[in-house]
């Protein structure tokens, strides 16, 4: 194994190890996220009919919100406690270091949303093919937003209160998968193929983990210096 | 490693703040074996000098060489080589010193450091400490965890910020002993401090 790839695991176990020891805080994306979405049929109709319309938007804005809302810890407390200088200053290219974040950050924020959804959907009456659809857009969709936001949080994660200037840097970027992944359950919904959407959805992520690993890291080297 | 050869070398080095001119025109060369002090009052530029030297920070002016090469050309093999220790000790709070140190050790250090990591935990005094985490030590243990990791890394180049800070008398007589032996063995070190350090004529002083 490569001295590379082993800096890689270590990190992510860190990482992991990390987020177990705060397990409270750990829970927050997702209470959110339920939250969110059990909140549409009591707000604004319990009919399932107008449900299943909606159930599409309703779980993936839901999920892109949960997911902007726990972006900022992905970098903050490495950034506070001096970590993040020494993982700058590693021999391993900081990108490899950026990825293995991101990654843990996603196996702890986005796998259990992905692992909630199917329910969340049923909670709104999506029929089966609908499911399998917001799984796999899901799926390709979470560790996308992971890696587009992790250059916001980068850029902002030096600033005192970066919190709004993120939310505005990244939720513009978020736009085009929130459209290519709502619209592939609609039209799975209908009972049409979506492989069209998929390849679009699975384009930008090998687009995003291809570059945006290089932009984090050169972000975080001017958040640091 | 040669003992004649400069492995460090700051030339032409300058820094600003806004208007404030820290340093300007910094030249000095450190070769194995050889450690520099870096004193001076408070916002002299000691800890800007620090992250220059190691490559954090872009100077304004000038250019740090290692080995004869620009830092920023070879960024991987002089991190591989130098251990910085800042202000912020970079140790997770939550893990214990055992977790600390075997996780810093895969990402910043080489291929076999874990191997010594009892010897490690041995030299800075924290053997019986290895399994409690980092949140419960006192402000001078948690100094020696950081030192055990740059102990760990086994690099060429120390660069320390204030390493003195927190620690007690015996844990000052430790980091000089512990230079003593890294200049022995042809290592070098950059640090500011306002202690007088038991080195000799290895000792180099910078006022700033």
């Amino acid at each position: 194994m490569s001295a590379g790839w082993r800096a890689f695991v270590a990190l992510v176990k860190r990482d992991l190890l990390l987020a177990f020891r705060h397990r409270g805080e750990l829970l927050n994306p997702l209470l959110f996220f339920m939250l969110v979405v059990t909140l549409f049929p009591l707000g604004v109709s319990p009919e399932s009919a107008l449900l299943r319309i909606m159930a599409p938007g309703v779980i993936w804005i839901a999920a892109l919100l949960a997911g902007l809302f726990s972006l900022e810890t992905m970098f903050r407390s490495d950034f506070d406690d001096g970590a993040l200088e020494q993982m700058a200053l590693s021999p391993h290219p900081l990108s490899l270091l950026v990825l293995a974040k991101v990654f843990a950050h996603w196996l702890v924020t986005g796998l259990p949303m992905l692992l909630m959804a199917p329910l969340l959907g049923l909670f709104l009456s999506l029929p089966a093919t609908g499911l399998y659809a917001l799984e796999l857009t899901l799926l390709i969709g979470t560790p996308l937003l992971g890696l587009v936001g992790s250059i916001g949080v980068a850029l902002t994660v030096g600033l005192r209160r970066g919190g709004v200037l993120l939310t505005l840097l990244v939720l513009p970027l978020y736009i085009p998968v929130l459209i290519f992944a709502t619209n592939a359950v609609s039209v799975a919904v209908a009972g049409l193929p979506i492989d069209g959407q998929l390849y679009f959805l699975l384009a930008l992520l090998v687009l995003a983990i291809t570059l945006a690993p290089f932009a984090t890291a050169a972000a975080l080297r001017i958040s640091l210096s | 490693m040669s003992e004649t050869v400069s492995l460090l070398q700051v030339r032409g080095l300058s820094c600003y703040r806004g208007e404030v001119c820290l340093f300007e025109n910094m030249e000095f060369s450190l070769r194995g074996g050889e450690a520099l002090q870096i004193e001076g009052a408070n916002g002299a530029g000691k800890t800007s000098l620090l992250r220059i030297i190691a490559g954090m920070t872009p100077p304004d002016e000038g250019d740090v060489l290692w080995c004869g090469g620009r830092i920023q050309d070879r960024r991987s093999d002089f991190n591989s080589q130098m251990a910085y220790l800042g202000h912020h000790l970079g140790l997770k709070y939550e893990l214990t010193v055992e977790e600390n140190l075997r996780a810093a050790a895969v990402i910043q250090g080489g291929a076999n450091s874990l191997d010594f990591l009892a010897d490690v935990l041995q030299q800075v005094g924290l053997s019986d400490r290895a399994d409690l985490p980092v949140r419960v030590l006192s402000a001078g243990q948690r100094q020696r965890v950081a030192l055990a990791r740059m102990l760990l890394i086994g690099a060429v180049l120390w660069i320390l910020d204030e390493p003195f800070t927190a620690l007690d008398a015996g844990g000052i007589v430790l980091i000089s002993e512990l230079l003593g032996y890294h200049l022995d063995r042809g290592g070098l070190a950059v640090m500011t401090s306002h202690q007088s350090i038991p080195l000799g004529s290895r000792l180099r002083r910078l006022i700033l």
